[in-house]
């Protein structure tokens, strides 16, 4: 009777210092490398006055910097929303062959270096690439231009709402677009009325991933670009410029447009975490 | 109960699906038409003489400041002979590296790179005509430099001369050769100067170029990479540099931090121009991309060369700004190497001597 006692009175005790101090550790490591980064692109940036900060974002080639990062997104991920609905759609809710190999596909951008990624767009546009007779004949401009800063985001933010989706879909099983069928509605409305208010949330949550990294991508984007100021450069590129320069202050105050970007981004993230939790909940 | 609410939750989602399909869309077609006008006006650019025109030059690192001035003069100075607005967009980067850009399909009007051989190998791709490097006064180069080197305030490490480079302790930047421009320009400048002490033993400067990479921490990118190493991240007892950008940084970057130490010997840097006439010609630029870089040797532009740093061409404009340049004894690359083409091969090339003498 009274061996228990003591051993529920240690227990906690220890486990507190050893909890405290793992906490302890854990947000002085997220202090050092996440919040005094964020806080020095915020300082550096404001360091020469707000009228200065605003004053670089406002400049023409910041402006088109940022207008050309939002295009980017703009195409990039409605492009990969679609493909990734129809990917994982394919895979979570039909059998078929080459399954396993269309699931490795997907995974590729995510195992290739992104300067591999934008190389391999060189060597297929480039005037020594393998189109180059045809995109010659055409007149038309594909890499260190709009396009293929395009095609190389497209192609490394390719994964990010397919691997979101395929472990929700696949968990959430086909008897409800089963029931669904027997109860004679149509593909379409299937899709709409079933599996689409089913994967809200996983989707948002991917398409968030995937705008954030549509935006922030440099290493491909920096292959293809050109890095010709104002008509190809994007706002990663651009902090580098500026950066370059020796114009800390303004490559700061782009870069802290990003880190606003990363911060909406959590947030927008951790909303749908909760939201995706919750729903999960109240299906059982 | 259950229906109902199923029924409910099904119509907020098809108005919200609904929503996002066509924000999806009409943020596409907004794509669509801002890329198709984006390829209009680029066709558009230099067809009719009075519309305003666009030209692409593609550029080394240092040079950025230069150019951000010397563009704007020549706006100015095209728009009173021509009445013709004239946009002139600036692309930047390691001398290699944007040559390869180049190569595989970068549009640049016009290039002014970090050597000739950069040139040359676009030249070799049958962009530029063979004879560029005679177009042009002085090589084709309307600016010269030289290597110099960068030392902390008051000389802490008594840095004099090359041979105070190889001393045991002394860190030493310099970018790499092989995608740098401005770092196979110091190489040579090393090599030359070990190869003149020595009376020409080819062996000897290898040794004592080994000696000096033995003593390189880091191995940036490009020029500016190096620079911002050193001024910035504060790595190193000396930096190897252009003289252009060692006296932005101690004129601009670090006032009193920095000085200057200009060696016995060192080599004449000359960063060539040509017009690219595979891009002029088909663009139809061809005048006014001659024009720019004719104008470089212009009063007007060899001051601004000078002002940003760079050895003007013109006796005149350099007799100004004697102080600013020092006296240095300089060879060429052709009195010692036979020119870029025998340098790079012999050098840079896979296998050469800096991938014998670089093991990390």
């Amino acid at each position: 009777m009274e061996n228990p006692i003591p051993s529920i009175r240690v227990q906690p005790k220890s486990g507190t210092i050893i909890r405290w101090l793992l906490i302890g550790i854990a947000f002085l490591f997220l202090f050092l490398f996440l919040l005094l980064p964020l806080f020095t692109v915020f300082y550096e940036a404001l360091k020469e006055g707000a009228q200065a900060y605003l004053a670089s974002l406002t400049e023409p080639d910041a402006l088109a910097a940022i207008r050309l990062t939002l295009l980017t997104a703009a195409i990039a991920v409605p492009l990969n929303l679609i493909f990734g609905i129809a990917a994982s759609w394919a895979i979570a809710k039909f059998e078929f062959r080459g399954k396993h190999l269309l699931l490795t596909l997907i995974d590729l951008p995510f195992a290739v270096s992104p300067v591999i990624s934008g190389l391999i767009f060189v060597l297929l546009f480039g005037t020594e690439g393998l189109f180059a007779p045809l995109l010659a004949k055409y007149d038309v401009q594909i890499i260190f231009a709009v396009p293929g800063i395009i095609l190389a985001t497209v192609f490394v933010t390719f994964p990010f709402v397919a691997r979101e989706l395929i472990p929700l879909m696949q968990s959430q099983g086909t008897e409800e677009e089963e029931a669904a069928r027997s109860l004679g509605a149509s593909g379409w409305q299937i899709f709409f009325r079933v599996t689409l208010p089913n994967m809200k949330w996983g989707l948002l949550y991917g398409v968030i991933l995937c705008n954030a990294r549509a935006m922030g991508e440099f290493g491909a984007v920096s292959v293809v670009s050109g890095h010709i100021r104002g008509l190809t450069n994007t706002m990663p590129l651009h902090v580098e410029i500026l950066y370059n320069e020796y114009n800390f202050a303004a490559a700061f105050a782009v870069a802290s447009l990003l880190a606003l970007l990363a911060i909406v981004t959590l947030i927008a993230k951790s909303i749908v975490e909760w939201k995706t939790v919750h729903q999960e909940y109240t299906r059982r | 109960m259950q229906r109902l609410r199923e029924g409910n939750k099904g119509k907020r989602n098809g108005l919200l699906y609904g929503l996002v399909f066509s924000m999806m869309a009409a943020l596409t077609l907004g794509g669509c038409s801002g890329s198709s006008k984006e390829t209009g006006t680029a066709a558009e650019a230099g067809i009719s003489a009075k519309e305003a025109v666009q030209i692409l030059n593609v550029s080394y690192d240092p040079t950025r400041e230069l150019y951000q001035e010397y563009d704007k003069a020549f706006s100015a100075y095209w728009k009173k002979k021509t009445g013709q607005t004239v946009n002139i967009k600036q692309s930047h980067g390691g001398s290699g590296k944007q040559a390869r850009a180049v190569i595989d399909g970068l549009e640049a009007d016009v290039v002014t790179l970090a050597l000739a051989y950069d040139i040359d190998a676009i030249q070799s791709k049958g962009l530029i005509k063979e004879n560029w490097q005679k177009i042009l006064p002085s090589n084709s180069s309307p600016y010269t430099s030289t290597i110099v080197f960068l030392v902390r305030k008051g000389n802490p490490k008594g840095i004099k001369d090359w041979d105070d480079l190889i001393k045991p302790g002394v860190s030493i930047i310099t970018p790499n050769p092989k995608t740098s421009g401005g770092a196979r320009w110091n190489y040579l400048a090393a090599w030359g100067y070990a190869l003149k002490k020595q009376g020409g033993d080819e062996n000897k400067a290898k040794e004592f170029v080994t000696k000096i990479i033995k003593n390189v921490p880091v191995l940036d990118s490009g020029a500016r990479g190096a620079t911002t190493t050193f001024v910035e991240r504060g790595i190193g007892d000396v930096l190897i540099t252009w003289e252009n950008d060692a006296l932005l940084a101690v004129n601009k970057l670090g006032k009193g931090n920095f000085e200057i130490v200009n060696p016995s010997l060192s080599i004449l840097a000359e960063p060539p121009v040509a017009v690219v006439d595979k891009v002029v010609d088909k663009r139809g630029t061809r005048e006014i991309s001659e024009e720019y870089l004719k104008y470089l040797y212009s009063e007007e532009g060899q001051e601004i060369a000078a002002k940003n740093y760079y050895r003007p061409e013109s006796k005149t404009v350099a007799a100004k700004y004697g102080k600013q340049f020092p006296k240095i004894n300089m060879f060429t690359i052709d009195e010692l190497f036979g020119g870029w083409n025998q340098a790079q091969k012999a050098h840079f090339s896979d296998g050469g001597v800096f991938d014998q003498i670089y093991k990390p």
